[in-house]
């Protein structure tokens, strides 16, 4: 894997940024180019589907004919919702010629079904087997829990290189930076996912449930892929510590994070400096 | 597995969401490990009881019910559904239908408010960006004061773009969403 298609999505621009950095970053650093799909377009989130089923097809499948028409077969899509609209519509339309003609015409663009997608476990998981694991030089010794969520985790036939029950497919990337994993009850409970402003209540309820179990765990900090999951559990962490609903502040790291520190990055060129939690105290030189 | 008796619901149902409404035993799996069942009015499982059922009472209690508007989309009855069917994707059909028909109730507003917001956003230039999104949605929801305090914080941390970004085939994307709008079902 030399060069790889990248579609980092509207997260990635704004609020999730540190995942945009972190990756890249650590790209470089294994030595793969990321060729970003020229002029992708939002692929819809939990809007799209919320509210008109179509849409929520048509989007995802503009992306899938960019890549395809820009020689782009296989794309990462670090942003969980990202990937698994991606790949689920692939999945869809491989399903039903009905569906890949009725496309065609809504977006007049032709699409043949040659884009892989891959979400950024498989993508670490990739680096490490094509050699960034001899990178790995600084080994970190923390306590992480691994976090999939819901969208690392579920999605028959999106996610299909782990037990949705049970997922492991960050465990080795962990290990390999030094760390422990260790077992906990959380790793695909939901955070409350795009309620952050319009049901805010329920994101502090779910994501408290995941903090709390990190901490019974005994964690150092929390590991994640998914932007909106970071937000939830980093910046409404904010909010629960000023109401007193959690005893202390526990760090959130992207995966991608983790493994650009013990390669010997620097934290803020991975992002680090730009979370509401901090987590100075985690390594040296954290922000 | 289409058959004569179906009402229109469970057609529609069959159709877009691959779902045949009469296959739910009513197990109550879909409830039991749903996040956001605790807040709403009625439980997954009573949404599939009332889409077998399809009648006039049965769809103007769906259609008006809050749970369809906090499914947070986690995917969780679908993954242990023994049936192998998808009540969120039945819930995303239902919606649909409400949201066209205007029939959205009080307390839900903010959520649909929010999806409004955000589709808005990408319709405009192709992809969403935070900060015209909440300006939308404040705009929408009314809610003006709710994490006003945030946006500095962000900024702060160089977590949002100052300048906006519209992508070159924002004219495409505008045409697929009229297209949408157009479509006649649900």
């Amino acid at each position: 894997m030399k060069t790889l298609g990248y579609y980092p999505g509207c997260s990635l621009r704004g609020g999730g940024i540190e995942l945009d950095l972190s990756v890249r970053a650590l790209a470089r650093a294994a030595g793969v180019e990321l060729r970003e799909i020229e002029d992708w377009n939002c692929c819809g989130a939990s809007a799209a589907h919320s509210l008109d089923h179509a849409l929520a097809v048509a989007l995802p499948y503009r992306v899938l004919a960019l890549a395809e028409s820009q020689g782009l077969s296989e794309v990462l899509a670090p942003c969980a919702a990202c990937f698994s609209r991606l790949k689920g519509t692939g999945v869809r339309l491989s399903r039903s010629p009905e569906l890949s003609r009725r496309m065609h015409e809504l977006v007049e663009r032709p699409y043949r079904g040659s884009v892989s997608i891959l979400n950024i476990n498989e993508f670490v998981a990739a680096l490490l087997a094509g050699g960034l694991s001899e990178k790995l030089t600084r080994k970190l010794g923390l306590k992480a829990v691994a976090y999939y969520g819901c969208l690392l985790s579920r999605g028959q036939d999106i996610v299909t290189n782990d037990d949705a029950e049970d997922p492991k497919g960050m465990e080795a990337a962990i290990r390999a930076a030094g760390c422990e994993v260790l077992p906990w009850n959380s790793s695909n409970e939901c955070c409350g996912g795009g309620f952050s402003m319009s049901k805010t209540g329920s994101v502090l309820d779910l994501s408290q449930a995941v903090l709390d179990e990190a901490r019974a765990a005994g964690a150092d900090l929390v590991v994640t892929g998914c932007p909106m999951c970071h937000s939830n559990l980093d910046m409404r962490q904010l909010e629960l510590l000023k109401r007193r609903r959690i005893p202390g502040a526990m760090p959130i790291l992207y995966l991608s994070e983790l493994l650009g520190l013990a390669a010997g990055l620097e934290p803020a060129a991975l992002g680090l400096d730009r979370h509401f939690i901090g987590s100075r105290g985690l390594v040296r030189g954290g922000a | 597995m289409s058959s004569s008796r179906e009402h229109p619901l469970a057609q529609a149902v069959r159709e877009e969401a691959g779902v045949v409404l009469s296959e739910c035993y009513q197990c109550g799996k879909c409830t039991a490990g749903c996040p956001m069942a605790r807040y709403m009015d009625i439980s997954p499982n009573q949404v599939m009881r009332l889409a077998q059922a399809g009648d006039g009472d049965a769809m103007e209690r769906l259609l008006s019910c809050e749970a369809l508007w906090y499914c947070a989309g986690c995917l969780t009855c679908a993954q242990r559904c023994p049936r192998k069917l998808d009540p969120a994707a039945v819930m995303d059909v239902l919606r649909e239908m409400a949201h066209r028909r205007g029939k959205v109730p009080a307390a839900a507003r903010k959520v649909r408010a929010f999806h409004e917001a955000f589709l808005a956003a990408v319709e405009f230039g192709g992809r969403m960006e935070e900060i015209p999104l909440v300006l939308r949605y404040k705009l929408k929801s009314l809610d003006l004061l709710g994490d006003a305090g945030l946006a500095p914080l962000m900024l702060a941390r160089r977590k949002l773009p100052l300048l906006p970004h519209a992508i070159r085939g924002r004219g495409e994307v505008r045409r697929i969403f009229e297209k949408c709008r157009k479509r006649t079902r649900p």
